[in-house]
């Protein structure tokens, strides 16, 4: 049977994925915030996932106001870099797991989460930045990614996004599906975005670093209670944007019931507009 | 019954939720249409001309050709979809967040290096952070405008 080994949390700003792209990685603003990620980087060598199952959010990409799914799973072979208006990023192609993503689907709903499936969608920085910060940078063209990608695209544009609490508990339901796949995949499940940024309005630029460490603690220690935390308290504590952080209690909830061993644990500010969060947490 | 909205209260924050993007559909469409080259390439050679392609208001418009983001967010934009217009200019997520503040671009990245704005005074309207309405604009813009 498959299993679900090991989460991994992290920011997806864009920028981080511009610097990459334009060669500034080693620039003195950047070179903090790529120090946080050479851990990270062997980790993935020394424990190559079969699957990733990839949880991130849309920036009004490929939904724009047409179509605004909750959660939408992207169930096809391969899924092309987006161009967000800055052309698309020189990374390569997506591969996808579609028998996994499937069957995911298939067991997610039939626990009840109303899942969207996607069989065509281009994906955006949210997908590609924390897959370039985990794995380095890659050829377009002569470079892949370590193993095929089930992306999981969540709601975090128009309010309400989903609760904290339905995260959790549809995480949980990510982990029966992986569990009663037959093939014995190695699957990491990753929780991307955040941590605490806001990009609107004269309160832009806000931060709140102590908020986001206790957070980090809650979601290794006490993720039930940290599912509990209401919408409100992410927007006045963690900016409009921090919101996205209900996007990792997804990937908490995969994980097994016993306390994970945290393998790798990084806080910086700023990247951008935004404090940059990264946990490993192992099974 | 009215639905609730506990976020009606956070200062310099508009949230995106139904009735503003109802207000905002053709503004954020316009928006996702520049993910397209041929279209970046169209706006940019005539700009009212291609806002007159879409069901947007005057006012809407106006705030569009004055890249007035926060003009564009009371009338309905969503900053995801209004970062099209911004990426279309070429300019990063950084500049178009500080155009919003008030702040010249040199001081809101400083602001950023050094660790973000405090939520400090700056989590209900009505307490004295810097993101409240009677401390706008921000930075030396706003010395200028107190002077």
């Amino acid at each position: 049977m498959a299993r679900i080994t090991a989460s991994v949390y992290t920011s997806h700003v864009p920028a981080i994925g511009a610097a990459l792209d334009l060669g500034k990685a080693g620039e003195p603003y950047w070179q903090p915030v790529f120090a946080g990620y050479d851990f990270s980087k062997q980790w993935m060598k020394d424990h190559k996932p079969d699957v990733i199952f990839l949880v991130y959010n849309d920036h009004a990409t490929a939904f724009s106001l047409e179509m605004i799914p909750t959660f939408a799973i992207g169930t096809a072979a391969e899924f092309q870099p987006a161009d967000e208006g800055w052309g698309p990023r020189p990374v390569p192609r997506v591969i996808g797991h579609p028998d996994l993503a499937s069957h995911i689907a298939q067991s997610v709903i039939q626990d009840d989460f109303d899942l969207t499936i996607v069989n065509k969608m281009d994906v955006d920085h949210g997908l590609t930045v924390p897959l370039s910060l985990m794995c380095g940078a890659q050829d377009p063209k002569t470079g892949a990614w370590p193993c095929p990608v089930i992306p999981f695209a969540v709601n975090v544009v128009q309010y309400p996004v989903p609760s904290g609490r339905r995260c959790y508990n549809l995480g949980k339901a990510i982990r029966k599906a992986v569990e009663s796949y037959d093939e014995p995949l190695n699957v990491h499940i990753w929780g991307t975005g955040g941590m605490s940024h806001q990009l609107q309005g004269p309160r832009a630029g806000l931060i709140n670093r102590e908020w986001d460490n206790r957070f980090l603690d809650q979601l290794i220690a006490d993720p039930e209670a940290l599912s509990h935390k209401p919408h409100i308290e992410y927007v006045r504590e963690a900016g409009s944007e921090g919101i996205e952080l209900v996007m990792w209690l997804i990937a908490r909830g995969a994980m097994g019931d016993k306390p994970p061993k945290v393998a790798h644990r990084f806080y910086h500010v700023p990247a951008s507009n935004t404090a940059v969060g990264h946990l490993i947490l192992e099974n | 019954m009215a639905l609730d909205k506990p976020y009606k209260d956070v200062p310099g924050t508009t949230i995106f939720d139904a009735e503003q993007s109802r207000k905002g559909y053709w503004l954020n469409q316009f928006c996702m249409s520049l993910m397209k080259a041929a279209n970046r390439a169209r706006f940019k050679a005539d700009e009212r001309a291609y806002l007159d392609e879409w069901a947007m208001s005057e006012e809407q418009k106006q705030a569009v050709l004055a890249r007035d983001l926060n003009w564009c967010i009371r009338l309905g934009g969503n900053i995801y979809f209004l970062a099209k217009i911004g990426a279309t200019d070429g300019k990063s997520f950084q500049q178009m967040a500080g155009s919003m503040t008030g702040m010249t671009e040199e001081e809101y990245r400083d602001m950023m290096i050094k660790g973000g704005r405090s939520a400090d005074g700056n989590r209900v309207i009505g307490e004295d952070g810097d993101a409240q309405a009677h401390r706008q604009p921000q930075g030396k813009a706003g010395q200028k405008a107190g002077a």
